[in-house]
């Protein structure tokens, strides 16, 4: 496991095998979601749409990644009684800042994403990261497992997305520039249901939309990944 | 009778953990027996219950433009908003160490760990979000923590009748902990049908 602290000499920025497995391992046999069962809270509710969903995946993976470099680059100065307080303090900032140019850029998806940006914050994922892995290893490193956890994080997301936006809305990206429509009673989309013998019967998915979705979706995808993975079935 | 009137639509028709998603990652991992999701549940609904008024002065007094400084301090929002929670799960850790030590030994790790509880923060952005006066968001905070103590106590229940059946090994735990919160959810949503107004009126 990554969670030890590595006690062999390091270069301070180098890439080897230590460091490939700190972004590989997140993305399956250490997942934040699936694995460890952290970040969950703000993970399902974007999930209706791909683009808020990749928006969201990028934002949490730049935090994860930042907060993990700056509590690594501090933790030798941290006292450990005060140490959420700091740690929440270099993730707020981080999130403000965030926020701040989300808003900037793009505030059609800000409005949408309301307050699950905020809740970066909050987000297990982040705290986990930084108690586990940035108190006890050098930048660097803490920095690569920071992107490593953001991005198995955006993996489930954008999975989740894509299934939930195709059968519940026929489309993909929705809201995006590339935006595409694949299944849908008009013209506009690439199988027209009106037209088509084939997919005549074809309408929506409304539970897709529903929030309990996501927990269907994410429930199978465990079950799939740990029929594969034998060593992560629960044994109690 | 606002008030009611908000108390539950926060607590049944907008359930934090059922259709907002908000505090999942310790509704998932203190839900294994009824008795520490019972304590957990309490814990909550009294952080809820302080904070939100307390962020809701804060928001108003101190960082609004109308507020004590004049200028418009909203981005230091999270910042202070997370300050008010940890200080406030602090002031709780004490209180149940001092009333209840077994129900502290029973909560252990996950007391002080209310503080990442995204239905705390989430609850209070909400709040700002659709600008409810002073009263109202102590209703919210009180029908949230009690909307997410009704969904804790029912998977924990659940889940612990759930260990004598024959579950797939892989599905084992977690992922059935997921299918069952999405059953739950669609059950939650026939609660829809509720009319607040129709409560208020009496």
């Amino acid at each position: 496991m990554a969670e030890t602290a590595v006690k062999e000499k390091e270069p301070l920025i180098g890439f080897g095998k230590t460091e490939r497995r700190l972004l590989t391992d997140p993305l399956n046999d250490n997942n934040p979601i699936t694995v460890q069962v952290l970040g969950i809270c703000s993970a399902l509710a974007v999930t209706s749409l791909v683009y808020p969903a990749v928006v969201m995946a990028i934002a949490v993976t730049l935090v994860t990644a930042f907060s993990n470099l700056f509590t690594s680059m501090l933790r030798q100065y941290i006292p450990k009684s005060v140490r959420m307080i700091v740690q929440l303090v270099i993730i707020a900032t981080l999130v403000t800042i965030v926020e701040l140019i989300l808003k900037y850029f793009n505030y059609p998806i800000y409005k949408q994403l309301s307050v699950y940006i905020g809740l970066i914050i909050t987000n297990c994922i982040v705290m986990g990261r930084l108690e586990a892995f940035a108190m006890a290893n050098k930048p660097w490193r803490s920095f690569l497992d920071g992107i490593g956890n953001g991005l198995g994080y955006g993996a489930i997301l954008i999975i989740v997305a894509i299934i939930r936006e195709i059968f519940g809305k026929g489309s993909l990206f929705a809201g995006s520039p590339i935006e595409l429509k694949i299944i849908g009673p008009t013209a506009d989309y690439l199988i027209n249901t009106t037209q088509s013998a084939l997919f005549g019967w074809y309408t929506n998915n409304n539970l897709m939309v529903l929030p309990a979705a996501a927990m269907f979706i994410i429930g199978i995808l465990i079950w799939i990944q740990r029929s594969y993975n034998s060593k992560l079935v629960d044994v109690s | 009778m606002e008030f009611i009137n908000v108390f539950i639509k926060t607590a049944f028709i907008e359930n934090l953990v059922l259709s907002y998603f908000l505090g999942m990652c310790s509704y998932l991992a203190v839900s294994k027996s009824v008795k520490t999701a019972f304590g957990l549940g309490m814990a909550v609904i009294f952080v809820l219950g302080i904070t939100m008024p307390i962020n809701w002065l804060i928001n108003e007094y101190l960082l609004s433009e109308k507020g004590l400084f004049g200028i418009d301090l909203t981005f230091l929002r999270f910042i202070l908003f997370i300050a008010t929670i940890a200080a406030m799960v602090q002031l709780v850790e004490m209180v149940v160490e001092k009333f209840s030590p077994a129900l502290y030994a029973a909560l252990g790790i996950f007391l002080p760990l209310i503080t990442v509880n995204c239905a705390i923060l989430g609850g209070s952005l909400f709040m700002i979000s659709r600008e409810l006066s002073l009263s109202n968001s102590v209703a919210f905070g009180l029908g949230g923590g009690f909307g997410w103590f009704l969904a804790i106590i029912a998977i924990a229940a659940i889940r612990e009748k759930i260990r004598y059946s024959n579950v797939p090994p892989a599905l084992r735990g977690l992922g059935m902990a997921f299918i069952l919160t999405g059953l739950m959810g669609i059950a939650f949503m026939s609660l829809m049908g509720i009319d607040p107004a129709a409560f208020a009126s009496k």
